[in-house]
């Protein structure tokens, strides 16, 4: 038998806190979980540093992984016998739903920025390079992975299947949002996601919703909604980024400045250097990162070893609300009293924008920018969602966008209270 | 001064040399094609249904209309929607605080805004898969975007100016 075609003796389950259960019987599907570079999604956890702000999101990439699997997984279950639906792309399907997070590095979100690295662009190396993962995926076909790496970079010529693991109503989404939420502990993220799946329709680019599951897809849409800004852009989590890129700034500058680090700081050499190749990128998970960050706690360098303690002990900085049109001569005198108080602005006083964060907000595809969520109606017309859900319209019209001022509030209370810059700051903060 | 804000100011400064831009999916493959030609956007791209788009970008320009630094103005069209996009008078005061060092980019944003949204999204198609062979790219371009059905003229087209926007200067 070919080895796309081999099926386990047995049905090999995961119990899954969200799914209940994860159900492989493709031998493909389990070798790729064996693989080293999918179990080091296991050293990387879904939501960076939120578990600073929710204790219980200590959950992983390998979670992740295996639920967006679970779901085409029952998908194309749904699928199976209806029109526009090739039966033969159902194995290049799952594979891309497992391996779709695959190039995410440690806290990825900071080390991106920073280091201006694109996670895709590793998961494109890890498909196409010498690694275990393109073994396997080269033992089912010829060009194989190739196909993956197509899918999952949404450049496949069949936009259904791409539209199964990356499209405004994904499988993708629809695992972390509720993945999230039951791991934050947040009350928001659930929808009926049975519901959706029942009523997904194959079409000839896209998955349509039938137009009697609408109001399965608004609970979902008002999910995402409420998960963005209850957990996503929660202030706390961002105040942690915030401290965790400054880090990351100021050991880079260290370097490129000739600071001798008491710890060699090899694992990041490539990354400080230019872009690390793929063997390097590995190498960093998040464990290997955390170690660093406490070694780097006694740093001599005082804002390196300042920062650290403060991502390793959860001291983080505080913020309020700003706006930098309104408040713009503030920034500048605060700029002037930062320096003057001996904290160096450029790492104590950071502008931060919700656009800095990772997640997206439904769009209905105005002016083709993206491909919206698309209904069935009962005529066979397919009618794009917010024009039909008075729900979703309110919710897709003007965003809400912030920008918070972080800074150390407790550096400036350990200011002398004669201090006219320490009364002048906090004037200026808290008015 | 530091950092505020560095990425808004970048596109401001943008704004500042196009006088106007005239639709979303224009905006978002022009800023894509600079920043193919060495202009250091920081927007981060994926290939989407309509070719490269980034959701930062487009997160980011609505912020920037949120402070009052970017004006957005909606016209009704048939089947959509359209927008455009002007640098306001608070959006120049901020640039006046803000050194922006970018590449002189008026011409090649003029020459951008003669073209139609349709050649920009062949354009930047083919620039998401430059790292391919030209026989690749070409055969790139007739798979994902088979609907659009683009001739040999306009890929022809396309590689031109892909050569006249890297070889212009200013």
């Amino acid at each position: 038998m070919a080895y796309k075609d081999e099926k386990l003796n047995e049905e090999k389950v995961f119990k899954d806190p969200v799914h209940r259960y994860v159900h492989i019987r493709d031998r493909v599907i389990w070798d790729l979980v064996g693989a080293p570079e999918f179990q080091r999604l296991r050293r990387v956890k879904q939501l960076g540093t939120s578990y600073l702000t929710f204790h219980g999101a200590e959950h992983s990439r390998f979670n992740h992984s295996l639920g967006v699997y679970e779901i085409v997984r029952r998908i194309l279950h749904n699928f199976e016998d209806r029109p526009n639906w090739d039966p033969n792309e159902r194995l290049l399907c799952l594979c891309a739903a497992l391996l779709h997070d695959l190039g995410h590095g440690p806290f990825s979100h900071s080390f991106e920025k920073v280091f201006k690295l694109d996670h895709e662009d590793f998961t494109q190396e890890i498909l196409l390079g010498d690694t275990t993962i393109n073994a396997i995926l080269s033992k089912v076909e010829n060009g194989f992975p190739e196909k993956v790496a197509d899918v999952i970079n949404k450049t496949y010529p069949n936009k259904l299947v791409v539209s199964l693991i990356s499209s405004q109503i994904d499988a993708d989404r629809m695992d972390y949002l509720q993945r999230d939420a039951y791991f934050t502990g947040v009350s928001y993220g659930h929808f009926d996601m049975e519901r959706i799946l029942r009523v997904m329709r194959p079409m000839e680019d896209q998955v349509v919703i039938k137009e009697s599951g609408m109001h399965a897809v608004e609970d979902y849409i008002m999910s995402r909604y409420q998960m963005y800004w209850q957990v996503y852009f929660h202030p706390v989590t961002r105040s942690a980024e915030v401290i965790l890129s400054k880090i990351l700034h100021r050991a880079k500058e260290l370097h490129e400045t000739g600071y001798k680090f008491a710890l060699k700081p090899t694992h990041f050499l490539s990354f400080f250097k230019e872009k690390p190749n793929l063997k390097e990128y590995l190498a960093l998970d998040e464990a290997v990162a955390m170690y660093y960050f406490q070694i780097w706690m006694n740093e001599e360098d005082p804002i390196l070893s300042d920062l650290c303690e403060r991502f390793v002990n959860r001291r983080l900085f505080k913020y309020i609300e700003f706006n930098p049109n309104l408040q713009m001569n503030e920034w500048m005198e605060l700029y002037r009293l930062f320096n003057k108080a001996g904290l160096n602005p450029d790492y104590y006083l950071v502008v931060d924008s919700s656009s800095d964060l990772p997640y997206d907000f439904y769009r209905p595809g105005e002016e083709e920018e993206r491909l919206p969520i698309h209904l069935l109606m009962p005529n066979q017309e397919l009618k794009e969602l917010s024009r039909q859900s008075d729900i979703v319209e309110s919710i897709s019209g003007k965003k809400r966008t912030d920008h918070k001022l972080y800074f150390p509030l407790d550096r400036l209370e350990e200011m002398s209270n004669r201090s006219k810059t320490k009364k002048r700051i906090l004037e200026i903060l808290y008015g | 001064m530091s950092r505020m804000l560095e990425n808004h100011a970048k596109l401001m400064h943008f704004f500042a040399s196009s006088d106007e831009i005239v639709g979303r999916k224009k905006l978002q493959k022009i800023i894509y094609i600079l920043k193919k030609c060495e202009v250091p956007f920081e927007e981060r791209y994926q290939f989407h249904f309509y070719g490269p788009y980034s959701e930062e970008l487009t997160l980011r320009i609505e912020e920037l209309c949120n402070l009052g630094f970017i004006n957005e103005t909606k016209e009704e069209k048939k089947n959509y929607y359209q927008y455009r996009y002007q640098l306001t008078d608070a959006g120049n005061e901020f640039l006046k605080h803000y050194q922006v060092e970018l590449p002189a980019m008026g011409e090649r944003i003029t020459k951008m805004k003669e073209k139609s949204s349709r050649f920009l999204e062949l354009v930047s198609t083919m620039l998401y898969f430059e790292h391919l062979s030209r026989e690749e790219v070409e055969e790139k371009v007739r798979t994902v975007k088979s609907k659009q059905n683009y001739t040999v003229d306009e890929i022809n087209e396309a590689w031109g100016f892909i050569e006249e926007m890297r070889r212009t200067l200013h």
